[in-house]
């Protein structure tokens, strides 16, 4: 079961929206949704506290044009490094783009940050968007590469932001 | 239960009857929200607590991985000393507890556990053997926003947990349980629903046994609606729960907080003239630091005094609770459509949720329809941009539904924050009230403009 609201039809393909699994925050997910969905994708949104195995899985049935991570507990580098290496070894998801972003680690130092995008980048993500807001996304989406297809290339971590950003806060806790 | 077999250090309060009390006597009851793992620290907040110049409650917050029952990541966090965003009161052992609170906790001062679990069996446990009777949450507001676990499952769980918590009773402390409900995803739910939930979570808890409870409702974006919510859940309180039984609690706002000084003393003012105005008996406070980190006790405290100073000399407004409005007109038809799905309430919620007649916009829990949509007016209120299945009537819709947009929802996730911390008067005004700040009055030390943690 995943919150999967009817939509218009959706040419650019579909494109699963998650979080990890120690990530409760939802409202950067959202975001995301909506921005991927005013592009024309169709947006398959599993929410927070998704685990590992239910994240592949949903990969593997949908097959979708693209998988984007957000994170933003300060946590997401450590689980990126987990999850990329499980989403690349099932051969349905050998080439699809897989890129993560938010807030991914609690150090605000730029050396560290760039040197952990590199390290996602390597473990095998297409991109990565450290201390980046959703809008950065949608940038790379329509700087022309071509997503849906293996493009084989890596992105660098959202180059040119002067101000680190991230997406949106948490939902109140009690 | 097995916790029988060694007499408890500690005597229940009925937490109920004290903040009623103070309210008779015109006084507003405040609270932090205060949770630190080392059972020192955590013995210094809840003093400071007691101690501040205002009637307070204490707050004993619980930790994360005590919430989710990840009890690896809490021995492994445990074991190398790492810290931790709560006190975990089921790792403690009980006699840790027990000298935590040794001559605080009384009924001069009591103590209410909070937490944040859909799988709450094993605090529950630790709250009963500890003979701690008051605490909140709810089988709905503990759910949806923060997790996967199923609705269904929730609600079995809090079943389960709210008739073992009312067996406290019989030791001879009435057992006090807040609705969590008026919060839902912090922000940017209508009144109405919030409203609703809190109303029906307070209904289950005492469908199980638990009589004495409160009703929380978080400030939200537009004074006037806010003011109009607390007087429909209150009247909703009157014609549902039996007299005596129960108080309201606001929350100082839950969405993203400003991150100046200023604004965050101003938002917080706002919500204490709201408690005082509208007759609510208890305010949990909000503090300068909280939009980035655990704040440190002398925040709490100045949060704490500068709210009761703010309730102190403000005045109920004499508005009658009776009065009608779109907010009471929409919050009843959601909690009567959700009684008329059966008379067992947790069966009745899981099935409101199926059919969409609850619906938490902007929700992406797996039990969440998720077709609902909400967004501000031009004047700060909050308005459905889409109602989804919600049976509501036409009253209180404007037209057809309409989609919002990923900017203007950026915007409207933004909006207090940026009110608040604006020096715009005219933009305050419309949200704030009268909104004095006295920058001398109680304010921590520290530089007027904070590091921002997030949002832009």
């Amino acid at each position: 079961m995943v919150n999967e609201p009817a939509r218009l039809p959706a040419p650019r393909g579909t494109v699963i929206v998650s979080s990890v699994a120690s990530d409760a925050h939802t409202w950067n997910l959202v975001l995301l949704q909506l921005l991927l969905e005013e592009m024309g994708y169709h947006v398959i949104n599993l929410g927070p506290c998704v685990p590992d195995a239910l994240l592949v899985e949903e990969c593997v049935l949908r097959q979708p044009t693209m998988v984007v991570i957000s994170s933003i507990n300060g946590h997401g580098y450590a689980d990126g490094l987990r999850l990329a290496p499980r989403l690349r070894a099932r051969p349905e998801l050998a080439a699809t783009p897989i890129v993560i972003g938010g807030k991914l680690g609690v150090v605000e130092d730029a050396t560290e940050r760039d040197r952990q995008s590199a390290v996602l980048l390597e473990a095998g993500f297409d991109a990565v968007f450290a201390d980046a807001h959703a809008t950065d996304l949608c940038r790379y989406l329509r700087s022309g590469e071509p997503v849906g297809q293996s493009t084989g290339t890596s992105v660098g971590p959202s180059a040119g932001q002067a101000v680190p950003r991230t997406v949106a806060g948490a939902p109140g806790r009690p | 239960m097995n916790s029988r077999h060694r007499v408890p250090a500690l005597r229940g309060v009925d937490f109920g009857e004290f903040v009623r009390r103070r309210a008779a006597a015109g006084t507003l009851v405040v609270q932090p929200r205060m949770g630190f793992d080392d059972p020192r620290k955590m013995r210094a907040g809840l003093s400071a607590t007691k101690s501040a110049a205002a009637a307070t409650v204490g707050t004993v917050t619980l930790d994360s991985y005590t919430r989710l029952r990840d009890d690896a990541a809490l021995a492994d966090a445990l074991a190398r000393g790492r810290p931790l965003n709560g006190y975990p009161i089921v790792a403690h052992d009980r006699a840790v507890t027990e000298a935590m609170l040794a001559g605080l906790y009384g009924p001069d001062f009591p103590v209410q556990v909070r937490h944040g679990s859909a799988v709450p069996q094993d605090i529950f446990e630790a709250l009963v053997a500890l003979r701690l009777n008051a605490t909140e949450g709810g089988p709905v507001s503990y759910c949806l926003p923060y997790g996967r676990t199923p609705l269904a499952e929730s609600v079995r769980n809090w079943t389960q947990c709210v008739r073992r918590f009312a067996e406290l009773r019989e030791e001879g402390a009435e057992p006090h349980l807040e609705t969590f409900g008026g919060c839902l995803m912090g922000q940017l739910c209508p009144p109405g629903l919030l409203v609703a939930v809190s109303v029906l979570e307070a209904l289950f808890f005492q469908q199980h046994g638990v009589r004495s409870v409160s009703l929380s409702y978080a400030q939200q974006t537009h004074a006037g609606q806010d003011r109009e919510a607390v007087a429909a859940l209150r009247r909703l309180c009157g014609e549902l729960l039996p007299a005596g039984s129960w108080h309201v609690v606001v929350y100082a706002y839950m969405g993203l907080y400003p991150v100046t000084v200023q604004g965050a003393y101003r938002l917080l003012g706002a919500a204490a003239e709201l408690a005082v105005r509208s007759g609510a008996e208890r305010l949990i406070v909000k503090t300068v630091a909280e939009s980035r980190q655990i704040p440190p006790i002398e925040e709490n405290v100045a949060a704490l005094e500068f709210a009761a100073a703010t309730a102190a000399r403000t005045v109920r407004d004499g508005r009658s609770d009776a009065e009608d409005s779109e907010t009471y007109q929409e919050a009843a038809a959601l909690v009567h459509a959700v009684l008329g799905l059966g008379r067992d309430l947790g069966g009745a919620l899981v099935r409101a949720f199926e059919r969409g007649y609850l619906d938490v916009p902007y929700c992406v829990h797996p039990d969440n329809r998720g077709r609902t949509r909400s967004h501000l007016d031009g004047e700060g209120r909050l308005r459905w941009a889409d109602p989804g299945a919600l049976p509501l009537a036409r009253h209180g819709r404007t037209g057809a539904a309409r989609r919002v947009t990923s900017a203007e929802l950026h915007a409207d996730l933004h909006f207090v924050r940026r009110a608040f911390d604006g020096a715009d008067e005219e933009r305050v005004a419309l949200t704030g009230g009268s909104a004095a700040v006295p920058v001398q009055d109680g304010l921590p030390n520290g530089s007027p403009e904070i590091a921002r943690a997030e949002g832009s």
